[in-house]
C-alpha cells in the first residue's frame, strides 16, 4: 500500500546505529505473570451479541438510546452544534477545570436556572470525563480531603460505581435498595440503614432513573430521605446519568436533588450528558460539589482541578463545546429539550407494549414492574438461568441480572422479546 | 461532624468581588483567598429557606486553596500586562509567525469529512478506544515494520493524550510490576512526579542537565541510574527533552539504552514531540526503536497535543511492548481495568481525526509537511536569536539556544534576571529561564534579544 511505502521509504533513512551489545538480559517477560482480565459483564453482552449470526438476534443489553428501527441516533440539536463548531474554534488547551461555559449550563440544568447557589458562586464545579470520570474525581476528592470516610452505594447499582470507589481507594459499604419480591423500592430497610449508618457517612444516591433497576423512589419518599439524612448529616452525593431521560423533563428528572437542596443539604452531583444529549463517546460530564460559601468553593474546585491535572490534565473540548453550544442557544435549547423528550417518549411506549403485550399472552406473573420502572432500564426479574434461555434459544441478549435495555426494544422486536419472556418464565 | 457548626455564612457582592468572579470564571483558574475578601456578614435577601436543621457546615470547610500551576501563572500575568510590547513565552502550544494557535489544514479537513459523513454516530467506543487510531499510533511511533508490531507483541491502548497514557502506565504497573521506584530526570515536566505519585509508584530522581554546559550530564546519568535497583522504572523523554530541549546523541542512546538493558531497568518512553523535534517524525522516533529493536519491553505514551495540534481534544495512545503476544493480549486486558473505573472509555473526537489522517496517504504525506514547517519556523527562531545575541555581543556561550531541540529552549538566566526581564521587557516566562520557543516571531524575537543583553549585562 502506498501507506507502507511512505513509511518504509522514511525508515530507509533511519541512521546507521543497530543495537549491537545489551540485547535485553532478560529471557522472559516481566509480565508473564499478569492474568487475562475477567470480560467488563455489560461490555461483553454487546460483544458476544456482535458475534452471533443469527436474524432474529435482539440486542437489548446495551445502555445506549436506539431509535423504533434499532439505530443509534445522533440528535439533530448536536449536528448543528457540531456545524458550527468545526473549524471555526481552535484546539488549544481547555484550562484544568474544562470550559466554564459548559460548567455555567450544566449547573443551570441540575440546581435551576434561577438557582441561588449558582449566583452566589457556591457550587464548586469542574468539567468531567462524563459521569464515571466525575464520580471518579469525587472518589479521589474524597479520600485526599476526607481519607477516614467510605461510601455507602445501593444494592443493586452499576458495576463500575464499586470500581471507581475501590481503585480510589475510599472503602465501601452498601445499602438496601431495590426489593426482590415487589420489584419495587425497598423503602423501610434503604431508611434503616440510613438511620443506622454513622452520622456524616456519604451516600451514593442515583438522582433518577436508577440503574439497573430503574426503581425511582417516589416525590414523598425522597422527602422523607431528605429528612432522615439532615437529622444524621450525612453527605448526599448524587450521579444523575439520565436528567431528562427518565421523564422527558429535565426540571422533573432533577426533583430530587432540588427537594435535598430545598433542605439545605450541601451536596455533591455527578452529571453526564452521554445519554440525554446522545454524546457517549465525546465523554462529556460535570462534577460539581455546593459549598459554604464562594471562597471555599474557590478552594474546592481548585483542589478538584489538582486531581484532574495528574489523570488528563485538562478535559476533552469537543463534548464540551457541542453542551455549550446547545445549552447556551435558546432555539437549539428547545431543539433538544424536544428531542429528549421524544427519546424518553419512545422508551416509556415501549414499556406500555412490552407490559400489554405479556399480559396478552397470559403470562401468570405480574408485570407491572416494567411500567413502574423508569428510565432506560428494567429489572425484570428473570433469573440467570432464563437470561441464559433467553440467549441461548431466542438470541436475546442482555446481562445476567435480567436487566433489560428498553432502548433497544422497538416495534418491530416487541412482540418477539414479550414472547420469548413468556416462554421462558411460564 | 461538628453540630456546634454553624453556618450561615453568606458572601456580599462588593464589585471588585464581582469583577474577580467573572475573571475566575473565564478562565477557570484558582485564584488567591487574598483577592477575594469574602466577608461573612448574613447574606439579608437570602431566598434560601434553611430549615433548623441545616446548619452543619460542609465537610469540606478545611479545604485549602491549592497553589497556582506555575505555568498557568505566566499566562494569568501576561494577560494582565496591558503592554502592546508583552511577549508570552511560557505558552507550551504553538504560535504562528502572527502569534496565533494554529489548526493544522489537514485537521480541518479530517474534521470535514467526519461531520460530512452521516452514517457517523458518536457511541462509547470500547475501553480500549479506537482499534484503528491504536494500530496506527502504534505503527507511527514504532515502525510499520517493526518486528514487535509484526509479532503482536504491542499492546495499544487510546488514553487522554500523554498526561493520560503516563497516568494509565503508571497505574497499570503499580498494580502488576514488582517495582514501585520510577527515575526521573531532572528536571522533567511539571507534572511528571504528580502522575506518577497518584498512580501509586514512588518517584526517584536521575540527573540530567547540567547548568554548566546547558547540555547533558551523562555521567551523572549513568551514575544515577547504574545505582538504581534492578528493575526499577525508568522514565525517557523521546526527544526533545521538557523543559531543557537537551537529547542525548544517538550514540549515548545506544549507553542508555546498554546499560537500562543489563540491569534489567524498565523503560518508560514519553514522546510529546515525533516529528516537531526535527522536522522528521522518524527520526524522532530512533531512540524507541532502537529499544524495540533490541527485542525488550518497553512502555510508551504518545502524544498529539502539539504534532498535530490537537492540544484540547487530550489524543494520545499508551502501548507496552511485551515479550509475546501471548503477554500483550493479557496485560492489554488488565489494561482495561485501569481505564474503567477512571473514565470508562476514551473521547471520540480527536481519535478519529488522527486515524483520518494516518489512514490516508495524501492526508498523512500533508501532515508531514504541515508537521515540518512548524518544526522548521521554531528551529529558525532558535537560529535568529542565536544570531541576534551574537550581533549584540551578549556575553556568554549562547551556543545551547541552537544545540537544544523542540519547543523549549533553557536559557540558562536565573529567576532574578527572568522577573527583570518581565519588570523591564514585559517578557512572560517560566521562572527556571524556560521558554517556548513557539512563542517567538520576527518581531517579537529582537524585544527578547534586547530583553536578554540587558539582564544578562546589568544583573
Amino acid at each position: 500500500m502506498a501507506f507502507r511505502a511512505m513509511i518504509s521509504s522514511h525508515a530507509t533513512q533511519q541512521s546507521k546505529w543497530v543495537p549491537s551489545a545489551g540485547v535485553a538480559r532478560q529471557m522472559s517477560s516481566w509480565f508473564g505473570h499478569v492474568e487475562p482480565a475477567a470480560k467488563d459483564p455489560i461490555l461483553g453482552v454487546t460483544e458476544a451479541f456482535l458475534a452471533d449470526p443469527s436474524p432474529d438476534k435482539v440486542n437489548v443489553g446495551v445502555g445506549a438510546y436506539r431509535d423504533d428501527n434499532g439505530k443509534p441516533v445522533v440528535l439533530e440539536c448536536v449536528r448543528e452544534a457540531e456545524r458550527r463548531i468545526a473549524g471555526n474554534l481552535n484546539m488549544e488547551y481547555l484550562p484544568m477545570g474544562g470550559s466554564s461555559h459548559m460548567i455555567e449550563e450544566s449547573l443551570k440544568l441540575a440546581y435551576g436556572e434561577d438557582s441561588d447557589f449558582i449566583k452566589d458562586k457556591r457550587i464548586a464545579a469542574v468539567q468531567a470525563l462524563s459521569g464515571t470520570g466525575a464520580c471518579r474525581l469525587f472518589a479521589d476528592f474524597q479520600k485526599r480531603f476526607l481519607p477516614d470516610s467510605q461510601i455507602y452505594i445501593p444494592v443493586p447499582t452499576w458495576a463500575n460505581h464499586h470500581n471507581i470507589w475501590r481503585d480510589a481507594r475510599v472503602p465501601q459499604n452498601t445499602f438496601h435498595y431495590y426489593h426482590a419480591e415487589t420489584k419495587g423500592l425497598d423503602f423501610s430497610s434503604l431508611m434503616e440503614d440510613i438511620k443506622n449508618a454513622p452520622n456524616g457517612s456519604f451516600f451514593l444516591l442515583h438522582a433518577c432513573a436508577h440503574n439497573p433497576t430503574g426503581v425511582d423512589p417516589s416525590e414523598e419518599q425522597w422527602r422523607e430521605i431528605s429528612h432522615l439524612f439532615k437529622s444524621k448529616n450525612h453527605f448526599p452525593f448524587f450521579d444523575m446519568a439520565y436528567q431528562g431521560f427518565a421523564s422527558g423533563d429535565p426540571e422533573r428528572d432533577a426533583k430530587a436533588i432540588r427537594i435535598f437542596l430545598d433542605d439545605g443539604h450541601l451536596i455533591g452531583c455527578a452529571q453526564s450528558f452521554a445519554k440525554n444529549m446522545g454524546l457517549y463517546g465525546q465523554r462529556a460530564g460535570c462534577l460539581s460539589i455546593l459549598c459554604d460559601n464562594e471562597m471555599e468553593a474557590v478552594a474546592v474546585k481548585s483542589q478538584l482541578q489538582q486531581l484532574g491535572r495528574p489523570m488528563y490534565s485538562n478535559p476533552p473540548v469537543h463534548g464540551a463545546l457541542i453542551v455549550s453550544t446547545i445549552l447556551g442557544d435558546p432555539e437549539l435549547k428547545k431543539l433538544w429539550l424536544q428531542e429528549v423528550k421524544g427519546m424518553a417518549d419512545r422508551i416509556i411506549g415501549m414499556r406500555t407494549t412490552l407490559r400489554e403485550n405479556l399480559e396478552k399472552l397470559g403470562s401468570p406473573l405480574s408485570w407491572e414492574h416494567i411500567t413502574n420502572q423508569i428510565g432506560m432500564f428494567c429489572y425484570s426479574g428473570m433469573s440467570p438461568e432464563q437470561v441464559d434461555r433467553l440467549t441461548n434459544e431466542y438470541h436475546i441478549y442482555m446481562t445476567r441480572n435480567g436487566r433489560i435495555s428498553m432502548a433497544g426494544v422497538t416495534t418491530g422486536n416487541v412482540g418477539y422479546l414479550a414472547n420469548a419472556i413468556h416462554e421462558v418464565t411460564k | 461532624m461538628d453540630e456546634a457548626n454553624m453556618r450561615v455564612d453568606r458572601t456580599s457582592k462588593s464589585d471588585s468581588e464581582r469583577r474577580l468572579s467573572t475573571l475566575v470564571r473565564h478562565l477557570g483558574a484558582s485564584c488567591s483567598p487574598s483577592h477575594t475578601s469574602i466577608s461573612t456578614e448574613r447574606f439579608e435577601n437570602s431566598k434560601i429557606s434553611l430549615s433548623p436543621m441545616a446548619a452543619f457546615g460542609s465537610v469540606f470547610a478545611n479545604v485549602v486553596q491549592a497553589p497556582e500551576d506555575p505555568i498557568l501563572g505566566v499566562t494569568v500575568a501576561y494577560n494582565k500586562d496591558p503592554s502592546p510590547l508583552k511577549v508570552n513565552l511560557g505558552v507550551g502550544a504553538y504560535r504562528t509567525e502572527e502569534g496565533k494557535p494554529l489548526v493544522l489544514n489537514v485537521v480541518k479537513k479530517a474534521e470535514q469529512s467526519l461531520i460530512n459523513d452521516p452514517s457517523r454516530f458518536k457511541e462509547y467506543l470500547p475501553i480500549t478506544g479506537l482499534a484503528e487510531f491504536n494500530k496506527l499510533s502504534a505503527k507511527l511511533i514504532f515502525g510499520a515494520d517493526s518486528p514487535a508490531i509484526q509479532e503482536n507483541r504491542v499492546a495499544t491502548v487510546q488514553c487522554l493524550s500523554g498526561t493520560g497514557s503516563l497516568r494509565v502506565g503508571g497505574e497499570f504497573l503499580a498494580k502488576h510490576y514488582h517495582e514501585r521506584s520510577i527515575y526521573i530526570p531532572v528536571p522533567t515536566w511539571g507534572n511528571h512526579p504528580k502522575v506518577f505519585m497518584m498512580a501509586g509508584l514512588k518517584p526517584m530522581s536521575y540527573r540530567y542537565y547540567d547548568p554548566s554546559t546547558r547540555g547533558l550530564d551523562f555521567q551523572g546519568l549513568v551514575e544515577d541510574l547504574n545505582a538504581a535497583p534492578e528493575g526499577s522504572i525508568v522514565l525517557l523523554h523521546a526527544c526533545a527533552h521538557n523543559p531543557t530541549g537537551v537529547d542525548p546523541t544517538p550514540e549515548q542512546w545506544e549507553q542508555i539504552r546498554q546499560l537500562l538493558r543489563s540491569r534489567s531497568l524498565l523503560p518508560f518512553f514519553d514522546s510529546a514531540y515525533q516529528g516537531f523535534a526535527s522536522g522528521s517524525l522518524d527520526k524522532d522516533a530512533h531512540s524507541v526503536r532502537l529499544f524495540v529493536a533490541d527485542g525488550g519491553e518497553l512502555l510508551m505514551a504518545q502524544s498529539y497535543a502539539k504534532n498535530m495540534g490537537l492540544y484540547g481534544e487530550r489524543v494520545g495512545a499508551l502501548s507496552i511492548v511485551c515479550k509475546s503476544a501471548d503477554v500483550a493480549g493479557k496485560v492489554e486486558s488488565q489494561l482495561k481495568l485501569v481505564i474503567r473505573p477512571m473514565y470508562s472509555n476514551p473521547p471520540l473526537h480527536g481519535a478519529s481525526i488522527v486515524a483520518t489522517i494516518l489512514r490516508s496517504p495524501e492526508l498523512y504525506h500533508e501532515w508531514t509537511v504541515e508537521l515540518k514547517a512548524m518544526a522548521d519556523r521554531i528551529i529558525s527562531m532558535r537560529q535568529e536569536l542565536f544570531n541576534a545575541l551574537q550581533a549584540k555581543g551578549t556575553p556568554g556561550d549562547w551556543s545551547h539556544i541552537i544545540k537544544q531541540i523542540g519547543m523549549f529552549t533553557f536559557t540558562g538566566l536565573n529567576k532574578e534576571q527572568v522577573a527583570f526581564m518581565t519588570r523591564e521587557y514585559h517578557i512572560y516566562m517560566t521562572s527556571d529561564g524556560r521558554i517556548s520557543m513557539a512563542g517567538l516571531n520576527s518581531k517579537n524575537l529582537p524585544q527578547l534579544a534586547d530583553a536578554i543583553h540587558a539582564a544578562v549585562t546589568t544583573m
